[in-house]
């Protein structure tokens, strides 16, 4: 071996990983070794939750979609399941998200806008009208206002004759997330845990396979952490998840089942595998080393890792269709089960037919077309990616540990800590890119004078906001209101004495009540959340 | 008190906000931090602000510059809420801006209604201080 000093400049990782123009075994050996490899389907799971991974079953396909009423959002759902898709992940409007019925004067002007507006379990019906449940599992952006929805979307399934004992699917339902990044926040941040608590234990006890947590490192991401921040934010946030539900004796096998993920695809390739086999192998050891956890289920990190908009750029947008195929080919590497791509024009609106046909095109394509389901995990053994998924799972944990120390997620997302650190990484980053430090092609080089961009705008039409409006005012004379009024007393007994408020709130819908009236019902008794500002 | 001419070397003070129900705060927060590093006095309002509630601050802290980041595509029924409650409180900044997710065909009816300039997502941070500097002292 010669001493020499390589003569080329230094890379680094956005992590902070500083990386070898050369990789060796002995890199590998240094940074921890070979064992943490394993098998695939067996603990630690580097190599991925299942021995024969895409051969036996490619990634689900899921674009997020949603926009203006149930019934236009179905139609968007059946042109996907048309062309091959095999999952739904639902947007809903802000109002929604908020917990905000469609005719809150708060809701004016967002009706519809962003994703499906649901006002009732008319609107949860509408949207899924003969979709097989268990077929095309349904994956329910929802953070804020999940208990409502969540107990809306139960409750269409029983009256469509699913068993909740066997319903899949899921919900996001992260709520520490939402107040780091994303902001659909509607509670305080204890009473936002005992929530997701809430459902957690619901969940355990009559709905098995259906998953109602999917903890999110994706907007924390997006909001400006690193890769290695964004994992570790995200397991921390899963801790507090698990440990509160722990509290209330619950099993750690059969929790942390109940749990998924959701990560960001953007940046260095490298970087993203390293993140998630080392992230996969992380998980694995806390489950059994710190929890206790004997099922392989429980130890398994479940994904969909995709999207990518923090990487896409409003200049030059068809050069986003082709960050999104590397993007995708992150996402596989990584053996992922769910992936999901931002469409091109997705920097500046709801995706078009045409360019949400084109995110599933790209992913069929890699499917299909360049052999990478065909064996797994095709990377493992590299001197570079083993080396780098050492240090990225050392990295990983530092932060975790770090955060521990200075009193934990819960603490710091509610003192505004993380929201503050993840902004200033955002900002050093915008100045990176604007002195071309970073590289962003159309935005700091090979940019074009002409920059006119060839987006049509997805239009907002106020008349589609009108009518959801008319729908609930429909509704609201239809049902019986005394029964609505009684289910409401009753979901905010239950948030009084500490009791789980799901029975109530799948009560409550079922008798029509809005979502704007169960988290209206809900702030009755937790209050409202007070934003902390702080650079 | 300030001696005549030192009023030039006084900090802009700028009112950011978050209308309506949007939560892609990282543009909104990155430019405070920009406006900070250029020396101005910065308050930021935080999400889901009602146009009446920016207005009111407005009148209570007569900041010389409003700023709104809006990127669910709001922008426009928003902004005239806004011009009404300004116009109720009879409070309007000397700069008003907007920032966000505007597509370049509604520039001109933002104008319409009393915007000083829009600020794409991407606009450079240098270009908002100026702008800022230029109309804030004018």
């Amino acid at each position: 071996m010669s001493d020499e000093k390589p003569t080329v400049p230094p890379v680094h990782w956005e992590s902070g990983l500083e990386i070898k123009p050369v990789y060796g075994p002995e890199d590998v050996e240094r940074s921890g070794g070979w064992d943490g490899i394993g098998r695939p389907g067996e603990h630690p799971y580097t190599r991925g939750i299942h021995p024969l991974m895409y051969r036996k079953r490619p990634w689900t396909m899921r674009q997020y979609s949603g926009f203006g009423t149930a019934q236009q959002t179905r139609e968007r759902f059946d042109y996907l399941i048309r062309n091959g898709q095999t999952g739904l992940n639902v947007a809903f409007d802000l109002p929604t998200q908020c917990g905000l019925d469609s005719d809150d004067p708060r809701a004016e002007g967002e009706v519809g806008r962003v994703g499906m507006a649901v006002d009732t379990l008319a609107d949860m019906e509408q949207a899924f009208e003969g979709i097989d449940l268990n077929r095309i599992t349904v994956s329910l952006t929802i953070n804020g206002a999940a208990v409502p929805i969540m107990a809306m979307y139960f409750a269409m399934a029983r009256k469509r004759g699913f068993a909740l004992e066997t319903l899949r699917g899921n919900c996001q339902n992260d709520i520490l997330k939402e107040f780091i990044g994303r902001g659909t926040w509607i509670f305080p941040v204890e009473p936002s845990i005992r929530l997701v608590g809430d459902t957690i234990e619901f969940c355990a006890r009559h709905a098995p396979k259906y998953s109602p947590v999917s903890v999110c490192g994706y907007h924390v991401r997006e909001s400006g952490a690193s890769p290695a921040q964004e994992m570790a934010y995200g397991l921390s946030i899963a801790c507090a998840y698990i440990e509160h539900a722990l509290e209330r004796g619950l099993d750690i096998d059969q929790v942390a089942a109940g749990i998924t993920f959701n990560f960001d695809i953007h940046g260095n390739l490298w970087e993203q595998v390293a993140k998630f086999r080392a992230g996969r192998r992380l998980w694995a050891k806390i489950l059994r080393e710190r929890y206790g956890a004997t099922s392989e289920r429980a130890m398994k990190l479940r994904m969909i890792a995709g999207g990518g908009g923090g990487g896409l750029t409003i200049q030059q947008p068809e050069n986003n269709i082709v960050r999104g195929a590397y993007y995708a080919l992150a996402s596989a590497l990584s053996g992922t089960q769910t992936m999901a791509l931002c469409s091109y024009d997705e920097a500046y609106t709801i995706p078009s037919e045409r360019a949400a046909l084109l995110s599933l095109r790209t992913m069929q394509i890699l499917m299909h077309e360049t052999g990478v389901c065909d064996t797994v995990d095709p990377l493992a053994g590299s001197y570079f990616v083993e080396t780098m998924t050492n240090e990225m799972e050392k990295l990983i944990v530092e932060v975790m540990e770090q955060l521990a120390a200075e009193g934990g997620i819960v603490q710091a997302v509610a003192e505004g800590r993380v929201q503050a650190e993840v902004n200033r990484q955002a900002y050093e980053r915008e100045q990176k890119l604007r002195s071309g430090e970073i590289r962003k092609v159309g935005v700091n080089c090979y940019t074009q004078e002409e920059e006119e961009p060839e987006v049509a705008f997805h239009p907002f039409r106020e008349e589609e906001a009108a009518e959801q409006v008319r729908r609930l005012g429909q509704v609201r004379s239809e049902r019986d209101g005394q029964a609505v009024a009684q289910a409401l007393e009753k979901v905010r007994a239950a948030a009084r004495a500490g009791e789980n408020v799901m029975p109530a709130a799948i009560d409550a819908v079922t008798a029509y009540a809005t979502v704007g009236e169960v988290c209206g019902a809900l702030i009755d008794v937790f209050g409202s959340y007070d934003e902390p500002i702080r650079f | 008190m300030n001696a005549p001419g030192d009023a030039a070397r006084q900090p802009v003070r700028v009112l950011i906000a978050k209308l309506g129900l949007d939560g892609h705060d990282v543009g909104a927060k990155t430019v405070c931090r920009a406006l900070m590093d250029a020396g101005m006095d910065v308050t930021y309002t935080g999400l889901r602000q009602t146009p009446e509630e920016v207005a009111a601050a407005v009148a209570r802290t007569r900041p010389e510059v409003l700023g709104l980041s809006i990127l669910s595509g709001a922008h426009l029924p928003l902004c005239r809420r806004m011009k009404d409650a300004l116009g109720a409180e009879g409070a309007t900044p000397r700069v008003w801006i907007v920032g966000g997710n505007i597509p370049q065909q509604d520039v001109a009816a933002l104008e319409a209604l009393g915007v000083d300039a829009v600020f794409p997502v991407g606009t450079p941070f240098e270009t908002i201080v100026d702008f800022i500097e230029r109309e804030a002292r004018s």
